[in-house]
C-alpha cells in the first residue's frame, strides 16, 4: 500500500509541474498585452506598471520566477485591482464556495442514493419511474435555467428565501438547492443502474442461498458493492465543488471563487486568471489523489492490479 | 411461389395414384426415383440475412420513446434550417416601435429588448448550437478513434506515454481548458467548437483503446496481419467496425453536453459574439430579464430541455438497440 500511495505521490507531482508550465504558456500566447486595453495609457506608466510585474523580463526568465514563486505558493497579484492578490482571493472565497459546493454534493448524494436504491429495489415501481423521468430533467435542464427559476419562484414571488446575496445561513438555501439538484439525479441515476447490476451477481444468489435475510443481503452486499462507482466520482465532483460553482455563484451573487474566476475573465486580469487556473487544477489533481488511495483501501483489487 | 405450388399439387396426384395403384398392386418404377426439385431450395435461405444493424434498427423502431425523440429531433432541425429563410424577419432585425413585446401573432416568441423576433432568433440560436454540437461530436469521434486506436493497437511504451498525456490534461477541470482555449482564440463559434473539442475527445479515446485492447488478439486480426495488413488498416476496417455501437452511444451523448458548454460560456460571458444568437446566448440574457420578462427565458429554456431531452433519450434509445445486454 504505502508503495502504491508513494508512486501515486510522485506521478501527481509530475501532473501538478506540467499542468503549472502548461498553463503559463497557453497565458502567455493570449493576443495582446496587458496593459494595453481600454483607455491610453501613457508610456512611461505602462513601462513602469511592466516592470512591477516582471514583464520586461525575457520569457523564460519570467517562467522560472513563476515557478519558484508558486513553489513558495506565491501566486502573484491582480493586474487590475490594487491590494488583491491570487491567494488573498482563494482564501476568502473558497469557505463560500465550499460550503454550497458541499452542501449540493452531500445533499445530492444522500438524496440521490436513496432514490436509486429504493428505484433499483422496487424496480418497474413507482419510485423507479419517477427516478428514470427526475434523472433525465436534471441532465436535461441546464443550471442557470433551474437557478434562474428556483430564485423567481422561491425568492421573489413567494418570499421564502433571500434573493441574492451572503449574509447568513437562510442566504445559503437555494444556492444548495440549486447545486444539488443536478447531484441528485446523477446519483439516482448511478445507484440504479449499479445496484441493478450488483443484484445479478452471482454472489447475491450465494447470499440468499446461504439463507440471509432480505434486508441482510441489502445492506451487506448490495449496496457496499453498489457504492463503488460513486466513490471513483466523488473525485471530480469534489475537485468541482472546491473550484467553486461559476454559474450558481454569479446567479446568487456569491463571492465565492467561481465569481472571482468570472470577474477576472470579463477584466482580462492576466495573472488572476492563471493564478486561479493553476489552483483550480492542483485542488483537482489532489481530490483525484486522495480519491485514488481511498478507492485502494475500499477495493482491494485496485491496488493489486497496479 | 409458383413453382411451390406445383410441387404441392404434383405431389397430391402423386398421392392419389400411389394409393390407387397400390390397391392394384402394380407399382411403377418411376414412382419410386428420387425427387431432387427441392434439394436446391433447402441449401438456399428463405428471407434475406439479418445483420446486426437491422436487427439493431429494429429494435429501436420498437423503442417509441426512442423514435418519438429522433422524430422530434428531426423536426427542430428541419425547422432550424428552413425557419430562417422563410421568416419574414432576420435574426438581427430590430425594431424599436416593439421592444420587449409579449408573444403574439406576429411574434410568436416575443421581442426582445432591441424588438428582435424571438422566434426567428431562436431557431437561428438552434442552428449554431446544434451545428457547434455535431460539430465537436464528429471531432471528438475522429481524434478519439485516431488517438485510441493507435495508443490500444500499438500498446506497450507509446500507449503508456499517450494515456499520460491524457490524464495530465483530464487533470485540470475541462470547462478551466475551454476557458483558456477562447481566452486565445476570441469567442467566436469555430473557437468554441475548437475549445471544446480539445478536451472532449479524450472519453472517446479511452473507450475505443480499451475496445482495442480486448480486441486485438482476436483470429480476424491475426488473419489480416498474415496478409500483411498495415496497421491503420487493421485499426480502421477490421477493429473499429467492430466497437461501433459504444461508439455512436458515447457520440450521442457528447451532443447534449456540447450544448450544455455552449450555454456555460454564453452565460460567464465567453459566448458567440452579438449580434449573432445561440440557446446559450437566448437564455442566458433571458436569464437575467427573469423578473421583468419571463417570456424571454422560457422560450429558449424550453427549446434547450426538449432537446437535451430528446438526445438523451435517443442516446438511451440507441444503447437498448446496439447493445441489449445493458438494458436494465
Amino acid at each position: 500500500m504505502a508503495k502504491y500511495v508513494l508512486r501515486r505521490f510522485i506521478s501527481m507531482l509530475v501532473t501538478l509541474f506540467l499542468i503549472a508550465t502548461v498553463t503559463f504558456f497557453l497565458m502567455h500566447m493570449i493576443p495582446g498585452q496587458p496593459f494595453e486595453v481600454t483607455r491610453e495609457t501613457p508610456e512611461s506608466v505602462r513601462k513602469s506598471l511592466e516592470v512591477k510585474h516582471g514583464l520586461d523580463k525575457p520569457l523564460w526568465q519570467q517562467y522560472l520566477i513563476y515557478m519558484n514563486n508558486i513553489a513558495h505558493l506565491d501566486f502573484g497579484i491582480s493586474m487590475k485591482y490594487k491590494g488583491i492578490s491570487v491567494i488573498g482571493e482563494v482564501a476568502g472565497g473558497m469557505p463560500i464556495s465550499a460550503i454550497i459546493g458541499f452542501g449540493g454534493v452531500v445533499i445530492g448524494c444522500l438524496i440521490g442514493s436513496v432514490l436509486g436504491s429504493v428505484a433499483a429495489l422496487k424496480n418497474k415501481g413507482f419510485v423507479d419511474y419517477f427516478v428514470i423521468i427526475l434523472a433525465i430533467l436534471g441532465v436535461s435542464i441546464p443550471n442557470f435555467v433551474f437557478g434562474s427559476l428556483i430564485q423567481r419562484y422561491l425568492a421573489v414571488e413567494w418570499k421564502l428565501f433571500p434573493i441574492q446575496g451572503y449574509k447568513g445561513v437562510q442566504y445559503f438555501v437555494l444556492p444548495i438547492l440549486a447545486a444539488s439538484f443536478t447531484n441528485i439525479a446523477y446519483y439516482a441515476r448511478m445507484l440504479r443502474s449499479s445496484m441493478l447490476d450488483v443484484m445479478r451477481q452471482d454472489y447475491i444468489y450465494t447470499a440468499r442461498s446461504k439463507g440471509l435475510s432480505e434486508n441482510e443481503i441489502v445492506r451487506k452486499h448490495m449496496l457496499r458493492n453498489s457504492m463503488l462507482p460513486l466513490v471513483t466520482s466523488l473525485g471530480p465532483m469534489c475537485a468541482g465543488v472546491l473550484t467553486g460553482n461559476f454559474v450558481i455563484e454569479k446567479i446568487f451573487n456569491i463571492p465565492g471563487i467561481g465569481q472571482s474566476m468570472i470577474v477576472s475573465i470579463q477584466n482580462f486580469d492576466y495573472t488572476m486568471i492563471m493564478g486561479l487556473t493553476i489552483i483550480f487544477s492542483f485542488i483537482s489533481v489532489i481530490c483525484y489523489f486522495v480519491v485514488d488511495i481511498v478507492y485502494g483501501i475500499v477495493d482491494p483489487r485496485i491496488r493489486i492490479s497496479k | 411461389m409458383e413453382n411451390n405450388s406445383n410441387i404441392r399439387h404434383q405431389t397430391e396426384i402423386d398421392d392419389r395414384l400411389l394409393r390407387k395403384e397400390a390397391d392394384q398392386e402394380d407399382l411403377e418404377d418411376a414412382l419410386f426415383e428420387a425427387d431432387t426439385s427441392a434439394h436446391e431450395k433447402a441449401d438456399g435461405m428463405a428471407r434475406p440475412a439479418m445483420t446486426y444493424w437491422s436487427d439493431a434498427f429494429r429494435r429501436f423502431k420498437r423503442n417509441l420513446v426512442a423514435m418519438v425523440s429522433t422524430i422530434i429531433l428531426i423536426i427542430i432541425m428541419l425547422m432550424a434550417i428552413f425557419q430562417p429563410m422563410l421568416s419574414p424577419y432576420a435574426y438581427d432585425d430590430q425594431d424599436w416601435a416593439n421592444t420587449n413585446q409579449g408573444p403574439s401573432k406576429e411574434h410568436l416568441f416575443g421581442t426582445d429588448e432591441l424588438g428582435r423576433d424571438i422566434f426567428v432568433r431562436c431557431w437561428e440560436g438552434a442552428r449554431v448550437s446544434l451545428l457547434i454540437a455535431i460539430v465537436v461530436a464528429l471531432l471528438n469521434g475522429t481524434i478519439g478513434i485516431l488517438y485510441g486506436g493507435i495508443a490500444g493497437y500499438f500498446g506497450g511504451v507509446a500507449d503508456n506515454i499517450m494515456m499520460r498525456f491524457c490524464e495530465l490534461i483530464v487533470s485540470i477541470p475541462q470547462m478551466l481548458w475551454v476557458v483558456l482555449l477562447i481566452l486565445i482564440m476570441k469567442p467566436g463559434i469555430f473557437p468554441i467548437i475548437i475549445a471544446i473539442a480539445a478536451t472532449g475527445w479524450i472519453g472517446m479515446a479511452r473507450l475505443f483503446r480499451g475496445q482495442v485492447f480486448q480486441l486485438k488478439e482476436s483470429e480476424f486480426v491475426l488473419a489480416s496481419q498474415t496478409m500483411g495488413a498495415g496497421s491503420m488498416w487493421i485499426i480502421l476496417k477490421h477493429l473499429l467496425p467492430n466497437t461501433m455501437s459504444p461508439i455512436i452511444i458515447s457520440m450521442a451523448n457528447v451532443i447534449p453536453g456540447a450544448i450544455f458548454a455552449e450555454a456555460f460560456l454564453s452565460y460567464i460571458g465567453l459566448g458567440i459574439p452579438l449580434p449573432l444568437a445561440s440557446w446559450g446566448v437566448l437564455a442566458s440574457d433571458g436569464a437575467n430579464k427573469l423578473l421583468i420578462y419571463p417570456y424571454q427565458l422560457f422560450f429558449p429554456a424550453l427549446l434547450i430541455c426538449i432537446t437535451m431531452l430528446c438526445f438523451n433519450l435517443m442516446g438511451d434509445g440507441l444503447r437498448d438497440a446496439l447493445d441489449p445486454r445493458l438494458r436494465q
